[in-house]
């Protein structure tokens, strides 16, 4: 390799899988730098390192890049930071496979560089790279309450990703409940479709969204947010300190009722956007084994996980909102095409945005009543069907896996496992392959092999 | 610290083994102590397939396995419906005539042990499983084999066995079986019986136990109904439990109660690494949908592998191991934990109660020295 | 399959047929259209989007014959055919 880097693909010390994985699969991809997930921090890391002259391929799971942030239909990206950094992605050279959802990561036992298997449209999909870089983003966390199941009621985020995907909002009455700074601009775009938005109803309190608002000029960067935030607010109710505490509706949500720990009122809507902040998707970081605690994967300064050339930025390491996204994928990606000190400059931004981020973390920090909004009957689990009450406080996230088969469904424990983090204190369970539910014929050959039988060896 | 002697006898070990000598000795009269490094169900019980099968590997391994048959049969309908046990019964799958010449060797073998089971030839067996390919020879129908979801059906052992007086300590891991006691830190615990039932890890405890750990991989697909409706095994299964040091794959899939399918079954010796063996997996697969072929459509949700304790002769230990005073080996079952669990239990209960065995006790008995070492090809 | 203008496709879900913008979601398309129950759960409720994102599989639905994809991350063409009555 020319570049000096670290390391690269060694052929020497390749084990049976690692050659197969390397030779037979249908649709097969060598490159340099492999980048999962092309939102903002993706974005930013596969434009560096395409830019410093690295082979880059980004794999994502939806049709369009951008994430969630920037998520857009064909041809209708959205003005701003987020139609130049597509852009500049798309001049960089950088390959993008979209539809593509990561399944495996496997790494050279040897340890230069690792095997990204994916299937996209139910086909395999392995890209072969020297360095990795996870950004993975975020996902929201939903808590149970009772109702919370019914059609119509979704996140908030969920509800910008659908009306950026052509969900139509215009004419329903739309009650916003939640929290964090996502909640405004998202009353904001969908009042402009024509939405009609009863309440965006903020959880933490008056003065602590105040002091958060108010200590924002300490931070710049989120000056223009705040900014927008504002005028967001002159057109909706917004309130502070108030919760849902139950959706109703026969088939799907036609009221709620919503709480500020002293009275309640109920509401008609259409639609209830209820997601309560932002976890990390840390899932990947963790199939491989990458250190994580309790905000994140760990990186250091140069963005790279406890697994040499396995590099993480945005939310995975913390979420920390768009800007740093941008900032940590530029570091990451400079530092896997082998130039971490060109990042050098960065870092002072790195520091001060994530001091906002933890700002920001503290002043929407989610109340002790949202733990006490499920009822025993309220389902937790939402691909089984496991009600609260089967699941014991005192359990692991294993045992209840085991004994009620609460995070054994479709979404692998993504939704009930962050709900019972925050309800129980439960840490995530570990992570196999596969990453997300994959046919098995993407797990299998396409038959190029011999299938042994079952007497073979001895 | 000291515990006073309340304790007859204490089980270590609270997987489906030591879930079902609990319940034997207490409901045989003994006050029963139960001890798990971790929760109960959690380790090889919560790995396994939770298939209740019949199996002629040796004469031994039939009556075992038929006498725990009969005793889940008696057990199940006491069961609550989270144990999900399911009288669905095991197809053993023929591919040519060589393999139906066994299946009728099996059908007799079978019958001389009082087990029913019937010989489908290639169309019912296609009627019978739509989904197996075309192409098979037939195979062997067991309509008495069933299908349990193990970690609940353990729990519903101990549930029984606590209503009857045993005590349950999850997150105690005993250090050492000393002279009529166990050392969980510095916890002793004094019982004038002490069942190691601790499945893979027995040898820690009672040094010499040729017990080791046989890994295996499973996959469970999202919801299929109707896809596959009974337990299905290929023959050549047999050859791959048998076989101790190398790696294999065969076929075996099951239905579950969720109407996913688990797909089984791969053994490899890797020592305590847990970790899943993409390439063993992978032809795992491959085997599987060999047999049936539309099963390379359905989504894999979950993976993950688990230690069977195989021990070199195939059987488990049971019985009064003359090493200690007052210890009792029930371990060692390799791939028939879950359904050598009743009989288990019931045979170290008569032999710790002093009744008459229900099945001769020789065969597995912890002293049986150099049969061990016997391969019983 | 009715004529549809440039900027529109038409998918059919469960049979019927649904005209939707081109470059849409299935998911977007099926609930403009009316569409409110995805799936079954296991316990007998409707399920409808959750996320929007492909993590929540409350979406999950048969695609041109592909089942368990994510309506919410694939989008419309002409001709898709979308059923909802897969497993629960």
């Amino acid at each position: 390799m020319a570049f000096g880097y670290r390391r690269g693909p060694s052929r020497d010390a390749l084990t049976d899988y690692w050659s197969w994985v390397v030779t037979s699969a249908s649709s097969r991809m060598a490159c340099d730098v492999v980048v999962i997930g092309a939102g903002p921090a993706g974005i930013a890391a596969a434009t560096r390192a395409a830019e410093a002259g690295r082979r880059v391929v980004v794999l994502d799971e939806s049709p369009q890049v951008g994430g969630q942030i920037w998520r857009h239909r064909p041809g209708r990206v959205p003005s701003g930071p987020a139609a130049r950094c597509i852009a500049r992605l798309e001049r960089s050279r950088a390959m993008v496979e979209r539809g593509a959802s990561v399944v495996d990561i496997v790494i050279d036992p040897s340890g230069n560089g690792c095997a990204v298997m994916a299937e996209r449209a139910g086909a395999p999909l392995v890209v072969q790279g020297a360095a990795l870089i996870l950004a993975t983003g975020a996902r929201e966390r939903f808590l149970p309450f009772p109702g919370w199941t019914l059609p119509g009621v979704i996140g908030v985020g969920a509800a910008q990703a659908l009306h950026k995907t052509g969900m139509s909002f215009a004419g329903k009455r739309v009650v916003i409940a939640g929290s964090g700074p996502l909640l405004l601009p998202v009353a904001a775009s969908l009042a402009a479709d024509g939405a009609r938005i009863a309440l965006v109803a903020e959880q933490a309190s008056g003065r602590d969204v105040m002091r958060f608002a108010a200590g924002l000029w300490r931070h710049p960067a989120t000056l223009v947010q705040a900014a927008r935030y504002r005028a967001a607010f002159m057109r909706t109710t917004y309130a502070t300190g108030q919760w849902v505490t139950h959706a109703r509706g026969d088939g799907r949500v036609q009221e709620v009722i919503i709480t500020d720990g002293w009275t309640s009122r109920t509401m008609p809507c259409d639609i209830l956007c209820a997601a309560f902040g932002l976890v990390p998707d840390t899932t990947l970081a963790r199939l491989l084994g990458c250190v994580v605690n309790a905000n994140g994967v760990v990186v250091d300064e140069r963005q790279e996980t406890s697994r040499l050339g396995v590099y993480c930025a945005g939310e995975p390491t913390g979420v920390g909102g768009m800007e740093l996204s941008l900032v940590e994928g530029e570091i990451a990606g400079l530092s896997a095409a082998g130039r971490p000190d060109e990042a050098r400059p960065l870092h002072a931004r790195r520091a001060s945005l994530r001091a906002s981020a933890a700002a920001m973390a503290r002043a929407f920090a989610l109340r002790d009543e949202l733990r006490s909004l499920a009822t025993p009957d309220t389902i937790v689990c939402r691909c089984e069907d496991v009600p609260l009450g089967a699941v014991d406080r005192g359990w692991t996230t294993r045992q209840a896996k085991l004994y009620t088969r609460a995070g054994m469904g479709a979404c692998q424990g993504r939704v009930c496992g962050a709900a019972l983090e925050y309800l129980n204190g439960w840490p995530p369970d570990a992570v196999r392959v596969p990453a997300i539910p994959v046919r098995c014929s993407t797990l299998t050959s396409e038959g190029t092999e011999r299938v042994p039988s079952a007497t073979h060896g001895a | 610290m000291t515990s006073a002697a309340r304790w007859d006898a204490i089980v270590v070990g609270a997987g489906i083994v030591g879930a079902a000598c609990a319940r034997a000795l207490v409901l045989g009269g003994m006050r029963v102590l139960v001890l798990d490094a971790g929760f109960a169900g959690g380790g090889t019980t919560a790995a396994g397939m939770g298939h209740l099968v019949v199996m002629d590997d040796s004469t031994e391994q039939l009556a075992l396995t038929a006498l725990s048959l009969t005793l889940w049969r008696a057990l199940a309908p006491q069961l609550p419906a989270a144990v999900e046990y399911d009288a669905c019964g095991t197809i053993w799958v023929a591919e040519d005539d060589a393999q139906m010449a066994a299946v009728r060797e099996k059908r007799d073998v079978y019958a001389s042990a009082g087990i029913a089971s019937d010989v489908v030839g290639a169309n019912e067996l296609a009627t019978l499983e739509p989904n197996l390919r075309a192409g098979l020879a037939g195979g062997l129908l067991v309509p008495g084999d069933s299908v349990v979801y193990p970690p609940v059906a353990a729990l519903a052992m101990l549930a029984e066995a606590r209503a009857h007086g045993a005590v349950l300590r999850e997150s105690c891991r005993v250090d050492e079986i000393l002279d009529g006691a166990v050392r969980c830190g510095d916890e002793t615990f004094a019982a004038g019986v002490i069942v190691n039932a601790a499945g893979a890890e027995a040898a820690r405890l009672t040094p010499g136990l040729p017990i080791v750990p046989r890994k295996g991989h499973l996959a469970i697909t999202d919801r299929a109904p109707g896809f596959v409706r009974h337990q299905l095994v290929e023959l050549g299964y047999l050859t791959s439990a048998h076989k101790m040091t190398s790696e294999s794959v065969a076929f075996n899939v099951q239905p579950r109660a969720t109407t996913q399918v688990l797909i089984g079954s791969s053994r490899e010796l890797a020592g305590w690494d847990g970790s899943t063996n993409r390439r063993v997996l992978r032809e795992m697969l491959e085997r599987a949908t060999l047999f049936m072929p539309a099963l390379a459509q359905l989504a894999v949700i979950r993976t993950w592998t688990g230690f069977r304790p195989a021990t070199p002769d195939k059987l488990p230990v049971i019985g009064r191991h003359e090493q200690t005073p007052g210890l009792w080996i029930a371990a060692g079952h390799e791939g028939l934990g879950i359904t050598t669990s009743m009989g288990t239990a019931q045979l170290l209960a008569d032999l710790v109660l002093g009744r008459t065995p229900s099945i001769d006790p020789a065969p597995y008995s912890p002293m049986r020295g150099a049969a061990f070492a016997e391969d019983h090809a | 399959m009715s004529e549809t203008k440039a900027s529109e496709v038409t998918i059919v879900v469960d049979g019927r047929e649904v005209r939707a913008p081109s470059g849409v979601s299935v998911a977007a398309a099926m609930w403009n259209a009316g569409v409110t129950t995805f799936r079954t759960s296991v316990s007998g409720e409707r399920r409808a989007p959750l996320c929007g994102m492909g993590t929540c599989f409350e979406c999950r639905v048969t695609i041109d014959d592909v089942a368990q994809r994510r309506a919410c991350l694939v989008t419309v063409a002409n001709g898709l055919r979308v059923s909802t009555r897969a497993e629960s």
